[in-house]
């Protein structure tokens, strides 16, 4: 949850990605801060395996600038998505402010991306969050690739409440911006009503 | 919400800074830092532009959060200090009020003895000022009397922090 320092005049915000095993939670981050300005961010941190599958989380800084005299931080952070580091995605869970949930647009990955929202949910319930109140955005990645669902089936299947949702290629960028601005466009009014 | 969030105000900053340059004296460390349970810098003091202190934050939470999850498994309800020694400095980190991480990093001139004595105090300290802090952000959300910055923000607003 978003923390308030009117001392330092600082709001900080987190926001997770989550979804399915290889949906491209890391190489969304990796895009972000390949595209920022080193001036707007920090070190990228990544707890991974050798074969570069999350093991804890990945953790990028951005600092984008001031609204009204505050500056402005965002917290990104990445889940493990493979299904057994299910511990480890709820401890990254905790205190979260928005959510981008990455959807693997391949056939076969269908199954896994419903397990994923199902998960996502349940693990939510138990931190005390309702997805459904909360800032909460979908990107239908992996746009590329020949094998892909179509909008409409991944929108009847994934988004049912109709959030905002993106098309992505996260290895070349698109919709990778997009994605993030919406969910912290939703966390910042979230905050404006006063949560 | 899960947690009320976390607030921080200019008298209570103030008074946190203090506690914690004192600790830094007596304990003989190197830099102190607090971090909320969520991964974010509080405030910190000694030595802290040699560190990256964002990252510092984020992986002391994490590790913070991975050994409560080990102690809930073991049936504990957390492990409320983390000592870890290195060849030439060392942390110790522990859970003050429940919901905010001390970090107090340390060579060769102090001992853990020491640190520990020195941590046991501010904390009593601390935890009376988060207490306070907590009163007075419930206070001023019942009376409607945030003066929240955010209130007037625009569309306009956000797209220029990404333009
Ligand atoms: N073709 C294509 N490949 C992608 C895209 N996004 C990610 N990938 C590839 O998919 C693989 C997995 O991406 P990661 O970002 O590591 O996946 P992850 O979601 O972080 O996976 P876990 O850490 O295991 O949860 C990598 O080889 C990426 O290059 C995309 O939009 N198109
Ligand atoms: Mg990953």
């Amino acid at each position: 949850m978003s923390f308030i320092n009117y001392a330092s005049r600082e709001i900080n915000c987190k926001i997770v990605y989550y979804g399915p095993g290889l949906c491209g939670k890391t190489t969304n981050l990796q895009f972000v801060y390949q595209k920022t300005a080193p001036e707007a961010k920090g070190k990228m941190i990544s707890l991974a395996t050798e074969t570069e599958r999350t093991l804890f989380f990945d953790f990028l800084p951005l600092a984008l600038g001031e609204i009204r005299g505050f500056k402005t931080r965002f917290h990104l952070y990445t889940v493990p998505g493979q299904v057994f580091y299910d511990a480890s995605r709820k401890l990254i869970l905790k205190g979260v402010d928005g959510v981008v949930f990455v959807a693997d647009s391949q056939e076969e990955r269908m199954d896994a991306n419903m397990e994923s929202v199902e998960n996502l949910r349940i693990n939510l319930i138990e931190q005390g969050y309702d997805l459904d109140k909360m800032p909460y955005v979908i990107q239908y990645n992996k746009r590329d690739l020949p094998n892909v669902v179509s909008i409409e089936e991944l929108r009847r299947e994934l988004n049912p409440t109709g959030v905002p949702e993106f098309e992505a290629c996260a290895t070349t960028g698109e919709g990778v911006f997009e994605t993030l601005k919406a969910v912290a466009k939703l966390i910042l009014f979230d905050l404006k009503k006063g949560k | 919400m899960a947690n009320p969030q976390l607030v921080m105000y200019d008298e209570e900053f103030k008074q946190i800074n203090v506690v914690l340059e004192k600790l830094l004296r007596e304990a003989n460390a190197k830099v102190i830092f607090l971090v909320d349970k969520n991964g974010q810098l509080i405030t910190g003091c000694g030595e802290t532009e040699r560190f990256d202190t964002t990252s510092l934050a984020s992986l002391t939470a994490g590790n913070i959060a991975a050994t409560g999850g080990l102690a809930k498994l073991i049936g504990e309800k957390e492990f409320s200090i983390l000592f870890h020694e290195g060849e030439k400095d060392n942390l110790h980190i522990s859970i003050v009020a429940g919901r905010v991480i001390l970090v107090v990093l340390f060579d060769t001139r102090s001992s853990l003895g020491l640190v520990r004595l020195r941590v046991k105090k501010a904390s009593d300290e601390l935890g009376s000022i988060f207490e306070k802090l907590m009163q007075k952000s419930e206070e001023k959300e019942k009376s409607g009397e945030s003066e929240f910055p955010f209130a007037e923000i625009t569309d306009d607003d956000i797209d220029n922090l990404f333009s």
